[in-house]
């Protein structure tokens, strides 16, 4: 009895985590697993039998494929639209005391902390009162709006905690301005802009509030396909782009993980 | 002749004047300071005496509120610290994180357009013994070897002064110990004016050819070590360099090259040349280790300066023992004795004789705080 105890004892945190961890990724499993279905109806919920079709035709349903080039190409330029602004914004907050840059550090979190359907309501009515045609335009300056928080707050945590004797020191070292910022500062907040732009880049591609509040009749983004899919029943291409996103996602943690590993390692 | 002229101010730094406030509040009063060409400088003071502002200052991190910086005859005032031709060793090192230890030596070289960097940053690695981690990061070497890397980095640019901010203070005292005598061989072996900042009196008076003494944003005293040692100015050199024993005198008259002071009713004799001050009342010191201890019934040679008192505390500490004494007047005064032929009557209660030489005396103005520079002060 003692010694069973003493082996839970010893597994707890183990058995935990790997609890924790089935948690998050069963469904992502479960989405894995439809995708190679073949449904038998227009609803993929049932198996019925193994099959690749999804997979080596995995635009094969209509408008399906526009929609997600127009969700890649708004994640893209809202994730370098973002990062670029929120950069400079949190080196501002960060570095200089100006006036309003308290207001500023307020105003910065409120995105965050908003409901996004109050936002996204409000920001359709902004756009029809300043008579700007909904479409890709107004759906791109709505995801850098409520991106630019995230940017800011993960770079700004970066920039505060960077020793300001690391500048003077390359200043020291002959550096001027310009050389001291592309070599010393821009490399030691890179973790955090990085950070914040994979942030950005992820909120950016799956939104559906606030895109469904400014987009336009011809702008039809993934999740809002997904959304009007799963109406009339959903498609298993949508399970094949689903897996893909997930597996690209966890070779790209997994790549940025070891990079590092073996940068302390062997550096 | 040519030669020798260049050598005279190639290194010098030439502070005129310079000064620093910010607000109300003054960092550096206005001061005038020259660092002779290949000199090992010092300036020394506590923390927020001005020390690591003036240093910065130099080094163009700061700017001046007055004055001017003048290095090798050229003004620098003005000059970014990209411009100016030295180099700093920060405290904590201020080590790029990012690069390796090869990429932070060659820093200075790559900005400056050097081709051809390999062989000298190989060489400026073995100087400081780190030939095989010039592929490591940082954080994977040990505070010395940090510390060295710092040095290697500023070195290598040949700069005509080299700053040194705290560079030991984060180091244990044994290493501590052993990278003092390893700056000064390396300063001593590429003849660049060092100018080091320090709180540690022991470690400015090992390494420095001048120290400069710093209290409140001023510059209290200028000198070599054991001048600066023997004959303090004032009243917070005397306590912030080692120890020293001072006492409230009267000056009561002359006797040829000696003044005859008054302490307590008993007369002593101190050097003219070793007053810094006209003043009536004075303060007479004398540091511990120059005074002998001698029991009461002992005869004492004549022409020394004598004090009675009884022994209040003794402790030993290996090479020596440190005795307080309470004179018969009612001050307290530390004994340092070296440890060779130890009186076994000398015990705390005993009556006592405290005698030295006049010419360990020195006399300061008595409107100075008496225990300025001390520990006792500063807590």
């Amino acid at each position: 009895m003692s010694r069973i105890l003493k082996w839970v004892r010893a597994h707890l945190v183990v058995l935990a985590g790997l609890l924790a961890l089935a948690y998050l990724v069963l469904p992502n499993l479960v989405v894995l697993a439809f995708s190679f279905n073949k449904p038998v109806g227009k609803f993929n919920y049932e198996w019925n039998e193994f099959s690749t079709d999804a997979w080596t035709n995995p635009c094969g349903v209509a408008d399906m494929c526009q929609s997600l080039s127009l969700s890649l190409r708004i994640a893209v330029l809202a994730t370098v639209g973002a990062t670029v602004l929120g950069t400079m914004v949190a080196f501002a907050l960060a570095r200089y005391r100006f006036r309003g840059r308290s207001a500023t550090t307020a105003m910065i979190f409120l995105p965050m902390a908003m409901p996004e359907v109050v936002m996204a309501a409000s920001l359709g009515t902004l756009f029809l009162n300043m008579r700007i045609p909904f479409g890709f335009t107004t759906i791109l300056i709505a995801h850098i709006m409520f991106c630019l928080s995230f940017v800011v707050t993960a770079v700004k945590a970066r920039v505060m905690s960077m020793d300001p004797r690391l500048e003077q020191a390359a200043q020291d070292l002959y550096a001027t301005p310009t050389q001291t910022f592309l070599r010393v500062t821009l490399p030691l907040a890179a973790p955090g802009i990085a950070a914040g732009a994979l942030l950005s880049f992820a909120l950016s591609f799956d939104d559906f509030i606030i895109t469904q509040f400014n987009s336009g009749p011809t702008t039809v983004t993934f999740p809002m396909f997904v959304w009007g899919a799963s109406q009339r029943g959903i498609p298993v291409q949508v399970n094949v782009i689903g897996t893909a996103m997930f597996v690209a996602a966890v070779a790209l943690t997994v790549a940025g993980q070891w990079l590092g590993n073996r940068r302390k390692a062997t550096a | 002749m040519t030669d020798q002229l260049r050598d005279a101010t190639g290194g010098d730094v030439r502070l005129t004047g310079i000064g620093k406030t910010y607000g109300s509040f003054t960092a550096v009063h206005p001061l005038d300071l020259t660092v002779p060409q290949g000199s090992f400088f010092a300036l020394l003071g506590a923390s927020g005496c001005g020390k690591t502002t003036t240093l910065r200052m130099i080094a163009g991190l700061e700017e001046p509120t007055s004055g001017t910086v003048l290095i090798g005859g050229q003004d620098v005032t003005a000059l970014p610290p990209y411009k100016r031709p030295v180099n700093t060793v920060f405290q904590s090192y201020a080590l790029f994180p990012h690069l390796d230890i090869f990429e932070n030596v060659a820093f200075g070289l790559r900005r400056r357009g050097k081709k051809d960097v390999k062989k000298q940053v190989d060489e400026m690695l073995e100087l400081v013994e780190l030939g095989q981690y010039a592929r490591r990061k940082p954080h994977q070497l040990s505070g010395g070897q940090q510390q060295r890397v710092a040095v290697a980095r500023a070195l290598i640019n040949h700069p005509q002064v080299l700053l040194l901010d705290e560079p030991l203070g984060a180091l244990d005292l044994k290493l501590r110990r052993q990278m003092q005598l390893e700056l000064k061989r390396i300063q001593t072996e590429v003849g660049i004016t060092f100018v080091h900042v320090t709180h540690d009196q022991e470690e400015a008076m090992t390494m420095a050819d001048t120290i400069a003494v710093m209290n409140g944003g001023r510059v209290e005293q200028l000198g070599a070590p054991a001048e600066l040692y023997e004959n303090p100015a004032t009243t917070f050199v005397a306590n912030f360099l080692g120890q020293s024993n001072l006492l409230p005198a009267e000056v009561t008259g002359g006797a040829g090259e000696d003044l005859l002071v008054s302490v307590a009713g008993t007369r002593l004799a101190v050097p003219r040349a070793r007053c810094a001050t006209g003043a009536e009342r004075v303060h007479l010191g004398v540091r511990p280790e120059k005074i002998t201890i001698t029991h009461a019934t002992e005869q004492v040679a004549e022409g020394r300066n004598k004090l009675a008192g009884t022994v209040l505390d003794s402790s030993f500490i290996g090479v020596s023992t440190q005795y307080v004494v309470r004179t018969d007047g009612g001050q307290e005064v530390t004994v340092f004795e070296q440890n060779m032929e130890r009186d076994a009557r000398i015990v705390p209660g005993a009556a006592v004789q405290l005698h030295w030489n006049p010419a360990h005396s020195f006399a300061l103005d008595a409107a100075q705080a008496i225990d300025a520079g001390t520990a006792e002060e500063a807590a």
